[in-house]
Parts: structure tokens; sequence; C-alpha cells
């Protein structure tokens, strides 16, 4: 008869198997119940909340966007991409919305760097939106902790709306409605914080005719 | 509404939520972990993994059990995470790094979910959610089941047995911790929490640029995250991005999951010592630190000190408008002082002042109310440091809860309070003392200074949030703080268990009318005052390097 195990061996043993035992249960059972309910119940949501315009999907309504010019030589890397004057512009982001590189910028309250951009910022927001420098929202001048934030207050909103009448040639009563209608409220009155959804009122331009 | 009432009001749903959980929540963990009743799928278990559920373990085994249970997930995951490149739904990420996965590994296991990796580009689904998800859920039973143990110390009287570790493991992850997964999750499902098993999905945007959507199983995943207070996002951005928390509601009910455990369990704790009114007395005193806290960061973020924030005009750089300042400064406070580690927003960017409580509130070792089950058994180590400071005042041998406070208790607690700074802050100084490891701040400076001290005390009081700046996916970040997380998290729970071993031999002793009774303000007072003590004296010295310097000279 084989001597028995080592009590210690035996114990990673049992170790073993209730880790094997869980990790069915709360690693592979849990996951699949939990997108089976989901992807019907709420598949629109469990899928990503996909945003789309004339039937063709451009993004999602959680997600910000780019809204730049065409690059005037695309194999150029260094060309710095320049705003659209047709579209509301979102925040500014650490990541350039790239969809698979979140994250912040993570500079400090009295970084240099962080200085220097908020200042650059302020200057050519305000150039571009046509307004006094001093008015420019908080909002407009900093990166969000996700880089993908698809909210802008509505005071930078309202800011774009004249420069954006112009390039679309809408009348800015329209723009201003408009951006009431994306503006979402805190949740259930009190949470959070106000903000106008830019990937849903974008998409709404686009498809004013 | 004005945001200032917003901010109040949210606060307020969130301690009416978390009181209405206090007493049913803390009396079914009670129930769940003092019944002797067995489930029949938990029969079922107990005969594969060939364990007696009836019989109970002494301290040296039941720690043996834990010991033997955090190595064999390490390999575990270790092994997942480097064998990625062979299983299913891997998104085809790039092979992980041997240090990277070592780190990874241990952070998980050790509920701390400190990521030197960014989720969307280094994981696979397949190892979120068998792997990393499964430590999630397992990793917050085992604190849970340590401080079980820790009471059975003082509940029971002359044995040598302090529960049965792998029937606390199995019971806590199916009787707790699944059924309030699953509820959550669907509602964070509803609320926009993507859940599905996607790769990455193209689409061309309106100005004609491409965009890369992200997939995966992430509410199943965020709930435990915070349940559990681990904190390791599915995504880099963690709970700032849209797809791990994309409304106000999904926000608070994220705080409320992370909060919910921790706060209950001072009841558990009275309902099994037999008197309800000590867990009061806890809870009392954990409330007190995160209400402090939450509304010095919140005031601290709203005053946007800083040339660069200055210049803004607020607090925004790294947190998101749909949360704002008031949502923002009440997940930091709570992640901090939970052992949670998640963010919805970017505490390197914070104000001075504000970033420096989210170090301070982790250096007072995540005890208010603290990670699940970690959080109590560090309060319970401060409780008998507070007896017996005033049983040295009064000279009587002190006593809490029956039990003597000898010369063995007070070794361990000793050792309990003392492991931690040591970590920290010899982590710190070497890390400063080493040029190449300097280099790998972002940030210069005195707040260069406070993302190490921040990376160190993040690691070894098992939080996991950072002030990201930091570089430290290299060699020496991943080893040092993989050293600091693992000790961080075993060497506390080897002196909490041997403390309930030696608690549970004594012979309970009579309370008489100098006995200092536990469970009024005046005690409440005594372990505040010993917190606020014993954290300032070790670490102020560091503080005043890092974030007291930068708020005083800005």
């Amino acid at each position: 008869m084989p001597k028995p195990l080592p009590t210690t061996v035996r114990t990673h043993f049992t170790a073993l198997r209730v880790l094997l035992v869980l990790t069915v249960i709360l690693g592979i059972a849990y996951p699949l119940l939990v997108t089976g309910i989901s992807q019907v119940a709420f598949s629109e949501k469990a899928n990503g909340s996909i945003v789309k315009s004339d039937g063709k999907e451009v993004g999602s309504s959680l997600l910000g966007q780019n809204y730049n010019l065409p690059k005037k030589n695309p194999d150029d890397a260094k060309e710095e991409a320049q705003p659209d004057p047709k579209w509301f512009q979102p925040r500014p982001s650490a990541n350039n919305y790239a969809g698979d590189n979140s994250g912040a910028s993570n500079l400090g309250p009295n970084s240099d760097d962080l200085l220097k951009a908020v200042n650059d910022r302020r200057a050519a927001v305000a150039e571009f939106d046509g307004v006094d420098p001093a008015s420019v929202p908080a909002d407009a001048l900093t990166a969000s902790g996700s880089s993908l934030d698809p909210h802008i207050s509505v005071a930078y909103a309202k800011e774009q709306v004249n420069r954006v009448a112009k390039a679309r040639n809408l009348s800015a009563d329209t723009l201003n409605q408009l951006v009431g209608t994306y503006t979402e409220g805190r949740s259930l009155g009190f949470l959070g914080q106000e903000g106008v959804n830019v990937v849903l009122l974008n998409r709404a331009l686009a498809e004013q005719k | 509404m004005g945001s200032t009432l917003a901010g109040w009001l949210q606060a307020l749903a969130l301690v009416g939520a978390l009181a209405l959980c206090y007493r049913p929540l803390g009396d079914y963990i009670a129930k769940l972990l003092t019944t002797t009743k067995h489930l029949r799928v938990e029969r079922g278990i107990y005969k594969v993994i060939g364990v007696d559920g009836d019989a109970d373990q002494r301290w040296p085994v039941y720690l043996r059990s834990v010991l033997a249970f955090s190595a064999v997930s390490v390999l575990f995951l270790y092994g997942l995470i480097r064998l990625q490149g062979y299983l299913l739904l891997n998104l085809g990420v790039p092979q992980m790094e041997g240090h990277q996965a070592w780190n990874t590994a241990i952070s998980f296991v050790a509920n701390t979910n400190w990521q030197s990796y960014a989720g969307e580009s280094a994981m696979g689904h397949l190892a979120q959610m068998a792997g990393l998800a499964v430590q999630n859920f397992v990793s917050a039973a085992v604190g849970i089941a340590v401080v079980a143990a820790l009471i059975r110390g003082f509940t029971r009287n002359r044995t040598d047995r302090v529960g049965n570790f792998w029937v606390d493991l199995v019971r806590i992850n199916l009787r707790l911790l699944l059924p309030i997964s699953i509820v959550f999750a669907l509602v964070l499902a509803a609320s926009g929490v993507i859940q599905n098993f996607h790769g990455f999905h193209e689409v061309a945007t309106l100005s004609g640029e491409v965009q890369k959507i992200p997939g995966g199983p992430v509410a199943s995943q965020e709930v435990i995250k915070l349940l559990g207070t681990n904190g390791g996002g599915f995504f880099n951005a963690n709970s700032a991005h849209p797809f791990e928390n994309p409304t106000g509601f999904s926000n608070l009910v994220e705080i409320f999951l992370l909060l919910v455990i921790p706060f209950a369990l001072p009841r558990t704790f009275g309902r099994m010592v037999g008197d309800n009114r000590q867990g009061y007395a806890i809870v009392a005193v954990m409330g007190l630190f995160w209400i402090a806290s939450t509304a010095l960061i919140t005031f601290a973020e709203s005053q946007h000190q800083g040339t660069a924030l200055q210049a803004a005009g607020a607090a925004m750089e790294g947190k998101e408008q749909r949360f704002g300042i008031a949502a923002s400064g009440l997940f930091a406070a709570s992640t901090t002082l939970t052992s949670t580690g998640a963010v919805n927003s970017f505490h390197d960017s914070y104000t001075p002042f504000g970033g420096g409580l989210t170090v301070f509130n982790m250096m007072l070792g995540e005890i208010a109310p603290g990670g699940t089950g970690s959080g109590l058994y560090g309060m319970l180590v401060l409780a008998i440091v507070a007896v017996f400071v005033a049983g040295l005042m009064v000279g009587r041998t002190p006593e809490y809860l029956g039990k003597k406070l000898g010369g063995r208790e007070m070794k361990f607690a000793s050792l309990y309070i003392l492991t931690t700074p040591t970590i920290v802050l010899v982590g710190t100084g070497v890390a400063m003392a080493l040029p190449g490891e300097r280099a790998g701040m972002l940030n210069s400076g005195a707040h260069g200074f406070s993302e190490v001290l921040y990376a160190f005390t993040s690691a070894a009081n098992n939080n996991g949030s950072a002030f990201g700046g930091i570089t430290v996916n290299t060699d020496w970040y991943d080893t040092a703080l993989g050293l600091a997380m693992i000790f961080g998290r075993l060497l506390p729970i080897v002196f909490v268990l041997a403390l309930s071993g030696s608690l549970a031999q004594q012979q309970p002793v009579p309370a008489t009318p100098g006995t200092l009774p536990t469970h009024k303000p005046l005690f409440v007072g005594l372990l505040s005052g010993v917190i606020l003590i014993v954290v300032g004296l070790t670490y102020f010295p560091a503080l005043a390097l890092g974030p007291i310097a930068e708020g005083l000279s800005s």
C-alpha cells in the first residue's frame, strides 16, 4: 500500500479542486447566465448601445468620437487634426477617442504640461467658436477620465451653436432646440451631472436635411 | 437643482440604502457563517473536493487552507494568463511578459487588483471571466472567511477550533456573492453596461474615421469587481469607461455595491457575539471616517487648487462630464476607504489635498469600512489596541468582549499594525533611492513622489488604485509591488488567525464595573483617536514630502 500523501500536499489538492469547481460555477456558468438574460432582455444595451445613421452603424451613444476635418496628407502621422466646424466638438481626449485604448492623461494639478495644454486649448477653442476666451467652460479644456466621454456641458454646447449654424446654414434656433433635445439631465433628477450627448446630437445634425 | 444640493442628495440616498441593508444583510451573513445546515449543492461540492463539511479546523489548519488556496490560485491564474494564446475568446492579445503575469496573478488573488496592464489590449474574454473575475469572487470570500474565524475566536471558549475554511469559502460564494451579483449584473446591463462576447467591432464614424467599439462580458465582472471590493477594471479606464459605468444611476449603484458588504459586516459581528450594540459602535467609527473623507475630498475638488486646474476653472481633468465633481469625490472616497481601488475619475489629476486624502484613506489600513472581511478584521485589531491603550491608562489587564488581552494577543495585534506601514515605507524608500525607478514618474517634484508613495500604499493595503501616471510595467515595479501585495495580504491574515486561535482558547472573564464598555460613544471616540494617532504618526513624514508639500506650495 502506498504511503498517504503529506497533509500539506493533500491540502493543496483540495484547494485545486475547490478552485476548479468554483471556476466552473462563477467563471463560466455565471457570466453565461447573465449574458443570456441580458441578450434577451436588453440586447441593444448589452451590445454597446450602437447608433445608426441612414441604416449604417456610426458609433455608440456611450462612446465619444472625433469630428475632425480629413487630413490634408493622410500618410503624415505628425499632421495635427483640425476640428470640423460643421460638427459639435467633444471634450479633449488623452487618447484621441480610440475605442481600444481608454484612459486618462494622469497629469497632476500643478503639471506644466497640463497648464500649457489648458491655455492652448482655451485660445484655440475661443478662436474656433468666436467667443471670449474667458467664457470657455472647463470641460472644453480638460480631458476626461476615460478619454471616451460622450458628453459636454450645456454651456460648451451652447457656445458652439453659432459656429455650427454658420457652417451648415441652419438657424441658431433649430440648433438650440436640438441641443435641448439631446441634453441628458441627472439620472432620477439628482444622480451625476447634466450633459449634452455629442454623438446623438451630431447624428441628429447629419439627419437634418 | 443646484449641483451642491444634488451632491448632498446622492450621498443621502446612498446612506439611506446602506442603512436599509445593514440589519437584513448583516443578519443574513451571520446566519450563513453559523448555521450547521448545508444546501444540497454544497454537499455535492464537499463530496467532489473531499471535505467533511461538519468538521471544524484548528487555526493552523484554517491558515494552511487559506495559504494553500492562495498559492494554487496564483499558479492557476498565472498559467491561464500566460497560456491565453491557446484559449478561446483570446481576441488575439499578445503574450504577457512573465513579470507582468506574475504581478497580475498575485494582484487578483490578494484582492488588490493593481493593474500594470490595460484590460482592453492585454486580456481576452476567457482570462477575464474565468481567471480574473473568479478571483474577484473568491478573494473577497477569503476576507470574509478570515474575519468569521476571528469573530469565532471571541464567541467560542476553551476550544482550538475556529471553523472550516472550505465550508466558509463555498457558502460565502454561493449564498452571498453569487446571488447579489446576478441581480445587480442585470441592473447594470439594463442601464447600459455591455454584456456580450464580441471582439472589437469597427464602425465608420460620421466624420469618416474608424472607431473600434469594444465588447466583452463586462456587467457580470463589473458587479463582483465592486461587491468584492476588488476594483480591477475590465477596461483600462475602469469605472470611468462608459461601458463599465454609463450613467449617474449606474455610478451610484456601483458605489453602493462596493460599500454594502463592508458596512453590513459590523452587524454580522454584533449578531455573532450576541450584542448588536458592539456592531453599532464599530459601524459608527467606520461611518465617521467615511463621511468626513467624502466631504473633505469633494470640498477639495470643488476648490480646484493647482496652477493647471485654476487655469481650467474646474478640476475636470480626468473626470467625466456625466459624473461631475460630487459623484467623482463620493466614488474616490469610497473606493480608497474600502480597498476597492476602482476609479470613476483619475486620482493623479486630483487637487493636491483631494489626491492626498485618497492616499491617506488607504494609509488608515482599509478599515473604514475597508475591504470585504479585511476591513472588519483590521478594525477589530485596532479596537483591541484601543482597549489595550485604555487599560494602560487605568492600570489593569484589558479585556474585549470577555476575552483577556494579554501579551500574546497584543503581540499579534502589534505585528498586524506594523506590517503594512513597513512594506509601504521601505518600498517607497527603496524606489526613491533607485534612479531608474524614480524615472518611472510621469509628474515631477512632490507630485512625482506622491505617485511612488501612492503605488506602494495601494499595493500593500490591497487597494489597487493608482496615481496612474507612473510607469509600473517594469521588471522592478512588477516584482516589488507584487511582493508588497502578497505580504500585505497574507501576513495580516496570519496574525489575525493566530489571534483568533489564541482568543478561542480562553475561558471568558465576567465583566466587572472596571470593564471598559465597548459599545458607548466614549469607545467610538477612543477608537477613532487611536486610528488617527497610529496612522498619523506612522505616515506623517511621508505625506509631508508628497501631497502636503504640493498643497502648501500651490
